[in-house]
């Protein structure tokens, strides 16, 4: 299949050999699951259990709430705890709703109900489905998945791309899982197929996971609507408007989504839950997630239940060898610090890295050097040392002149900067910032409308009133006159 | 856990550092180092090192005055590549006072006045050098022929100490000129360039570099060798060396084919002077080059069109550092208007149009 060069990226060791051989495997129940009610994009869920109340397997918890949400379910059976703030598995450690639920050990199952032949559901129908089982984007965005698979409305779509390139580095739980039911993630895809009404799905798994590939090109084989596509090993091969690119050659317009150009990109995993959703009718309640790290003992795959706190994993590999450096939910180079071991896993999250100071290199940050290295590695076309020089002197606007909308924080420019700027916190920094005046403008305008509006009411009333006065006064006037006519 | 305080991605490094980064440029030199020295012996010697200290020195000295921390900045190889890069563009015989004032003048004006490493605009090897050349025109212009080590011609240990830091009296008797001043100098007088080449200076004495010129500029191959070093390692990229040898190989041969008897031909441009270390080691400097592909080649072609014409038409015989610094004042404006294109944007920065028959389903 021919392929086309994406611009920059980087080829971070891949440090993928820990875990690569270690099949996927089941875990003992911890002895509580945490639940956040947001655990994707979008307005958190609403709790639907009381305190105390006995909940089975696969129970809906939350509902969604509005467009863009995503329910939650229990991953087991068991007591509700608490219902509460809890710390969340964010670097802001602050404290998220969450619904604490003490398994009973049984694991008893709710009544399921699949569906035998999905190619006859209306494409709405599965959409529906999907949402109540409160799939969301399993590489980490966490995008709810319905969403998606209604995007057929609005776009005319193509083709579906199922985004197998886990281009960070260690995770290998995609690896693992197309390698392990590579039969299922293919239905699953089928499936979504078509839910979008399109008929060509393209799996891209990169190059430096032949058994993947081989595992997934078997299962797909003879299939009119799903193919494997390899792709190179290349940091950042998952940024799906990169992997697009590569793909089909079209590049995503600035602003727009991949659908502008007829496409949607799922994840493996993805579509891994979507066969267990539809064919089972199973809620996602589960995920693979990669442990691993220098400072893990023995890094694994876990299939682990949503809401099992991370110390429980790391306590399953063997717990940590060395005091971590850093603790990450994601890959090392977007991945996001945890605030503590206690923090349970959630949908979006792939892997639990302890990372030693060997592995992440930290060092003081030097002035720039203007080498130039970030420009050529920007997978985007932007000059971040321009943009970075900006943004130190608090020119926002000026850094926005040069296309900080338009960076995808995939961190190949400070990966690469021999003067470790952390130029990735400089642009979220003035991403947030930049949000942050546009909402403050935002506000005043429309506090400056509602003022106007109320001198306005407030005139008209004094007008009407002034009105109603010469009115009466006229009133009072012409009746005078009248009397004083009838009188004479 | 040690580092529970956020700390964005990404959480691993490619390994390079602003001191490995040095290191390497002064590895890629280190052969044509070495090779000036063994030509033009102990004097040679003692002015690289009186350079590099001195640039060392203002370096450390600067920063405590600025208030910054002295250690991580005078470590990162930055100043004594300066120093040792000027000490190359340098006269070998060249008087001490040569060397510290043109690393005072490179550290200090040049580069910490600015703010230090990165913020400087101009090279301050090459301000330094054009600083010198104006000011001390005899120094800087006196170059002596080769006195290999080898050969026991040249002075011993002690004698040299009396050449760089004593009268320099004996110079008259050894000083000889270089090639780019010889045949400007025949050229002036009417003297066809192949004439004034003839016996001495052929392609092969330049390529290997036993003639009379600055410390480390006479052996081609060396500097040559020291850049695909560079290119190999990835510190620079082919773009500014390519377009500006091409340029000015373009430009010497097309003049040089249209009339012999007034200009040297491409391959005198390319071999003699500073062409190859400028090139490789000068327009190449990082902080006052351009950032961009377009912006380098750009930038790279305009040295090699300037130092063809301040070599043929201009007052002195050597143009690079003129060039070079010219150039560095147009880096703001070439990187200002030659930035990538921005994915899924036009070159105008506007969102690119779908002209596909895909995408928005029209009733939206």
């Amino acid at each position: 299949m021919k392929l086309f060069r994406i611009r920059g990226g980087v080829h971070p060791e891949e440090r993928k050999e820990a875990t690569a051989q270690r099949p996927i495997e089941a875990v003992p129940l911890p002895a509580l699951l945490r639940i956040p009610l947001q655990q994707h994009i979008g307005a958190p869920a609403e709790p639907v259990v009381r305190m105390g109340e006995r909940v089975l397997k696969g129970q809906l918890l939350a509902n969604s709430q509005g467009m863009i949400s995503a329910p939650v379910h229990a991953p087991t059976s068991g007591r509700i705890v608490r219902i509460g703030g809890y710390t969340a598995p964010h670097p802001s450690g602050l404290p998220v709703r969450t619904i604490t639920l003490e398994p009973d050990g049984k694991d008893q199952w709710i009544g399921l109900e699949g569906v035998d032949n999905p190619f006859a559901l209306e494409p709405e129908a599965i959409s529906a489905r999907v949402a109540a089982a409160g799939i969301v984007g399993m590489g980490g965005a966490t995008f709810p998945a319905a969403v998606k698979l209604n995007l057929r409305r609005r776009y005319r779509l193509r083709l579906l791309v199922i985004n197998g390139a886990e281009c960070e580095p260690y995770l290998t739980c995609d690896d693992r899982l197309m390698q392990e039911q590579a039969a299922e993630v293919v239905d699953g895809i089928r499936i979504m197929a078509h839910a979008l009404g399109v008929t060509r799905a393209l799996v891209a798994i990169e190059d430096n996971k032949p058994r993947a590939q081989e595992a997934m090109r078997m299962a797909c084989q003879g299939d009119p609507v799903v193919s494997v596509a390899g792709v190179p090993t290349r940091y950042p091969m998952g940024s799906e408007k990169h992997l697009v690119q590569a793909l089909t050659g079209l590049e995503t317009p600035a602003r727009g989504l991949t659908a502008d150009i007829g496409v949607v990109v799922h994840n493996a995993a993805t579509a891994f839950t979507v066969h267990e959703a539809i064919r089972f009718g199973k809620p996602l309640l589960e995920r693979v997630v990669t442990v691993s790290g220098g400072a893990v003992h023995t890094p694994r795959n876990l299939r682990i239940l949503l809401g099992t706190p991370v110390e429980h994993l790391l306590k399953l590999c063997g717990g940590t060898t060395a005091e971590p450096e850093r603790l990450l939910s994601g890959g090392p180079m977007m991945g996001q610090v945890l605030p503590s071991v206690r923090v349970p896993v959630v949908k979006g999250c792939n892997g639990i890295l302890a990372l030693t100071s060997d592995e992440v290199r930290s060092e003081h940050a030097m002035p720039c050097i203007r080498c130039a290295s970030c420009v050529g590695a920007c997978p985007c076309g932007l000059v971040p040392l321009e943009m970075a020089a900006y943004i130190r002197a608090g020119d926002l606007e000026g850094a926005a002149r040069f296309g900080l909308a338009d960076c995808i924080a995939c961190g190949s420019c400070a990966y690469v900067c021999p003067s470790r700027i952390p130029l990735v916190q400089y642009f979220n920094h003035a991403k947030g910032e930049v949000a942050a005046r546009e909402r403050t403008r935002v506000k005043q305008e429309e506090t400056r409308r509602l003022a106007a509006q109320k001198s306005e009411r407030l005139e008209r009333m004094a007008q009407a009133k002034r009105e109603a006065l010469a009115r009466r006064k006229a009133e009072m006037a012409a009746r005078k006159q009248a009397e004083a006519e009838a009188r004479a | 856990m040690k580092n529970p305080i956020p700390h964005p991605g990404p959480h691993a490094h490619a390994g390079n550092t602003v001191r490995r980064t040095m290191v390497l440029v002064m590895l890629a030199l280190l052969p044509a180092t070495v090779y000036g020295v063994l030509l033009f012996g102990w004097p040679a010697l003692y002015l690289l090192l009186v350079t590099v200290a001195s640039a060392l020195v203002a370096e450390a000295v600067s920063l405590r005055i600025a208030g910054r921390p002295v250690m991580p900045f005078v470590t990162d190889g930055s100043a004594l590549l300066t120093g040792w890069l000027l000490a190359l563009t340098l006269p070998p015989w060249a008087p001490w006072w040569i060397g510290v004032a043109g690393a005072i003048i490179a550290i200090v004006p040049a580069k910490q006045v600015f703010g230090g490493i990165g913020q400087n605009p101009f090279n301050p090897a090459m301000v330094a050098r054009v600083a010198l050349l104006i000011s001390f025109p005899l120094e800087m212009t006196t170059f002596v022929a080769p006195q290999p080590l080898w050969s026991g011609q040249g002075p011993g240990l002690l004698a040299a100490l009396d050449v760089t830091f004593g009268s320099g009296g004996s110079l008259d008797a050894v000083s000889s000129a270089t090639v780019l001043g010889h045949v400007k100098t025949e050229l002036g007088r009417g003297v066809a360039p192949g004439a004034a080449q003839a016996g001495t200076w052929g392609a092969g004495a330049l390529a290997l570099g036993g003639v009379a010129g600055s410390l480390g500029e006479t052996s081609a191959l060396l500097i040559l060798a020291g850049g695909l070093f560079l290119l190999v390692r990835r510190v620079i990229s082919w773009h500014i060396p390519v377009a500006m040898l091409a340029t000015l190989a373009l430009l010497a041969a097309v003049a040089h084919g249209l009339a012999p008897d007034r200009f040297a031909g491409a391959g005198h441009h390319l071999l003699a002077g500073a062409t190859l270390l400028g090139a490789f080691f000068i327009a190449t400097d990082l902080v006052t080059s351009p950032v961009t592909r377009r912006g380098q080649i750009i930038y790279g072609a305009g040295c090699g069109l300037l130092v063809f014409v301040i070599r043929t038409w201009a007052g002195y015989p050597e143009g690079m550092a003129f060039a070079v610094m010219l150039m560095n004042s147009m880096t703001p404006l070439i990187d200002h208007y030659l930035r990538p294109r921005i994915y899924g944007r036009d070159r105008r920065g506007e969102p690119l149009v779908v002209a596909d028959a895909a995408g928005r389903a029209s009733h939206d």
